[in-house]
């Protein structure tokens, strides 16, 4: 093979050659050529760059740079200038910017990015990307050079915990799954990420998704299954055709199927859709759902390595701990274990939302502290208003006051502070945020969701989110507050799965943190955040309204009346508490008390 | 497994049930591809009616219970048609802080219509999505299929109003 210091990759997708790439690539090379660069600059094409509205374009690296708009007589003083004397031609440049990922953007500061490092880097629904990026090398090294004992050993080494939120370790769970007696076995992927603000595994779906079955399969290797599932939610439609594409592929280049790179072992892969159930997240819940049945948990032992999907045993991880599987095969578990506390090791993906200046996806080594994820991390609160809690764990996490701001995240720290790990999602609030509010949404959203195959979870969060709404009506009574603490020990005690286990957790951290607001509400029919609509009223200050009727206009009550230039006013009585008209006003003249 | 069992015919002649029927021998006629199989009759005619629930079950050889049981479970499933146009807002966490709520609240007012309700002229219907994934977006709501962020009651009714005027 011959070296060249530069390459040249010429556009020839058809919108380009139309424009006469082909003319240019030619007479590129004849140019490149005469001015005696041949052996050193090497012409290739490309089927897209991203400015072939501007064709024809060329991006040249290693240096990276683009440019878009070339006609043939640009070619000689491009060679010459660019190519031989090594001055960027401005004039040439592509004004062309690939669109920034929102969600992910270049590394923030104190990220450290393992699982997420060929997200929004590689191409997706391309295999050879993903190759190119080490990737397959792990399955590669497993089968040829280790026993699957050895692989166990290297995973426990690594103090993988699982990252669907428990935190087992994942190397205890492939060895219970591995020494079950019971054939065939499955490896079973949990991607139904269905907490509210959290969407990191979406995004190592649809951006990474070679990592996830390399993981797969390297799992399925070490408890000797021979069967896989993939069960992904169905809200995340590109997720499940970019895996669909991606196990395409990876059987097609035979690292799926029968004798998997030449070896005698097989395995392959499938994904199964999920319908719109949060519950079906638990894992038994999760297999009923691939068995086509309505998605009910049910009770454990027996555990799903024991007993799983058709009675046979079944290993269920997470995407995320699937997905650095390889990275701790390839680059050793003592890397892996040099990161995070000494409990919990490596990284996490976190999926910070809510009123922080930098939403988006982070992945940040354990260990980190809340006050860096939100404030060097996440930018702090957007409009430099105040903290007031951050959500972790999804709707059977906790709130967590400013007072754990500077607790080192990891399993048991959030666990002592009253939340969870969860999946990561974490939904910063300030100080506009009514936690009782908070409460209850929660509580409706986990009443919604229970499956109602036991009683304290179907009927018990019912119960909690009428007591909430009544105190969010401004109707509370002063024992409420001992009769919500009785009833969530005894729904956290008495439920079947994770989900009713964990469904008064709302509800217990923000009375243990927030005991005062819920005061103010039920004692001073008072929200002190200003949200809970019972509790406030919407009025205009005369000193700033001009009289524009904007809100008039907007108000989908007509509650508001007044003259055109003169100060208005909202009729309390028809006036619904929507905060249409707040939102509307230009001058700041609509408060809320 | 009873012998004698006779492959049912769907319920109409429409062209669309071939796919439900790929969908099923792709899986093998087997039992636990109900699930996938109900996403493909929802996806082609919008909606999964009784017709089809029974048609489905018998082909999968599963209770008609089951199939009912399945498609009444999970929140995906839609049993009556939808709305010309439809609108998801989104009521995660994230968007839930930013005031979905009041947008559903002043949908309510404007259309008289809930969450999982289709306006009486058939217009629009209303759904709520537990979490978009979207959260670096909040509020979001879905017009169509198409994801728009930070929305909020005004910019929400602004856009359905543009609906009802077509």
């Amino acid at each position: 093979m011959r070296y060249y210091r530069s390459h040249v990759m010429v556009c020839t997708s058809p919108q380009c050659v139309d424009k006469g790439a082909r003319t240019l690539m030619k007479r590129l090379q004849e140019e490149l050529a005469a001015q005696g660069l041949a052996d050193e600059v090497a012409v290739l094409e490309t089927p897209h760059i991203g400015d072939c509205a501007n064709g024809p374009e060329i991006m040249v690296y290693p240096d990276r740079v683009h440019y878009a708009g070339l006609t043939l007589e640009d070619l000689p003083s491009l060679v010459e200038e660019y190519f031989k004397k090594g001055r960027v031609v401005t004039r040439l440049l592509s004004q062309f910017r690939p669109p920034v990922d929102k969600e992910l953007g270049p590394p923030k500061p104190k990220e450290v990015r393992v699982v997420l490092r060929n997200c929004g880097k590689i191409d997706p629904e391309n295999i050879e990307d993903y190759i190119a990026e080490d990737g397959y090398q792990a399955l590669a090294k497993v089968l040829t050079e280790m026993t699957p004992e050895q692989v166990i050993e290297e995973i426990l080494a690594s103090g993988l915990r699982g990252r669907g939120g428990a935190g087992f370790p994942t190397g205890r769970k492939w060895q219970f799954c591995r020494a079950a007696a019971g054939s065939p076995k499955y490896v079973v992927c949990n991607a139904d990420e269905g907490d509210p603000g959290a969407f990191m595994n979406r995004r190592v779906l649809e951006g990474d998704p070679h990592s996830v079955i390399e993981g797969m399969i390297i799992a399925a290797y070490a408890i000797g299954a021979s069967y896989g599932y993939i069960y992904c939610r169905a809200e995340y439609p590109i997720a499940v055709r970019t895996l669909r594409e991606a196990i395409r592929q990876a059987r097609e280049y035979g690292f799926l199927g029968q004798n998997i790179l030449g070896t005698d072992f097989s395995f392959d892969l499938e994904v199964r859709m999920g319908a719109g159930a949060f519950v079906c997240g638990e894992e038994t819940a999760l297999m009923a759902s691939i068995e086509g049945k309505r998605g009910h948990p049910r009770t454990r032992p027996p555990f799903p390595a024991v007993s799983g999907l058709w009675g046979k045993p079944t290993n269920i991880n997470n995407v995320e701990s699937y997905a650095v599987v390889p990275q701790i095969i390839l680059k050793g578990s003592a890397w892996y274990a040099s990161m995070g506390t000494a409990t919990s090791k490596g990284t996490k993906t976190f999926a910070l939302a809510g009123d922080v200046n930098n939403t988006g996806l982070i992945e940040v080594p354990f260990g980190i502290t809340m006050r860096e994820i939100i404030y060097d991390v996440g930018g702090g609160i957007k409009g430099g208003k105040g903290f007031k809690a951050v959500q972790t764990g999804g709707p059977m996490g906790g709130c967590l006051p400013a007072a754990y701001l500077d607790v080192p995240v990891d399993y048991e720290s959030l666990t002592s502070a009253g939340s969870i790990m969860g999946s990561g999602g974490m939904v910063v609030m300030d100080e506009e945020t009514c936690m009782v509010d908070i409460a209850r949404f929660f509580m409706e959203f986990i009443q919604d969701e229970s499956c109602g195959k036991c009683i304290p979870c179907r009927v018990g969060t019912r119960h909690l989110l009428e007591i909430l709404e009544r105190i969010c009506a401004g109707l509370g009574k002063p024992d409420d507050i001992e009769e919500l603490e009785h009833l969530s020990s005894l729904i956290r005690r008495s439920s079947l799965c994770g989900l009713g286990q964990g469904a008064p957790n709302p509800v217990v951290t923000t009375l243990r943190h927030f005991r005062s607001e819920y005061e103010a509400h039920i004692y001073d029919k008072r929200c002190p955040a200003k949200v809970c609509r019972a509790l406030i009223r919407y009025e205009i200050d005369p000193a700033f309204c001009t009289g524009c009727t904007l809100c008039a206009r907007n108000c989908p009550v007509n509650a508001i009346s007044g003259e055109r230039r003169q100060p208005h006013t909202i009729n309390q009585e028809l006036c619904t508490r929507c905060g249409i008209c707040k939102q509307v006003c230009k001058f700041d003249a609509v408060t809320v008390s | 497994m009873p012998l004698d069992f006779t492959k049912p015919t769907p319920p109409s002649d429409d062209k669309r049930w071939k796919l439900v029927q790929a969908t099923m021998r792709r899986w093998g006629n087997h039992h636990d591809a109900l699930i996938e199989t109900l996403h493909t009759v929802q996806e082609s005619f919008g909606y999964l009616d009784n017709d089809a629930l029974t048609y489905v079950a018998a082909a999968l050889r599963v209770p008609l219970s089951r199939a009912y049981g399945v498609a009444t479970f999970y929140h995906f499933f839609r049993l009556k048609p939808a709305g010309k146009h439809t609108c998801v807002v989104c009521t995660g966490t994230a968007c839930y802080i930013k005031g979905a709520d009041q947008i559903l609240e002043s949908i309510r007012q404007a259309y008289d219509v809930k969450p999982g309700e289709t306006t009486a002229d058939g217009q629009i219907s209303v759904l709520t999505a537990r979490c978009l994934g979207a959260c670096g977006l909040a509020a979001a709501v879905v017009y169509d299929g198409e994801v728009a962020g930070k929305q909020d009651a005004a910019s929400t009714l602004e856009r359905l109003g543009k609906w009802v005027e077509q």
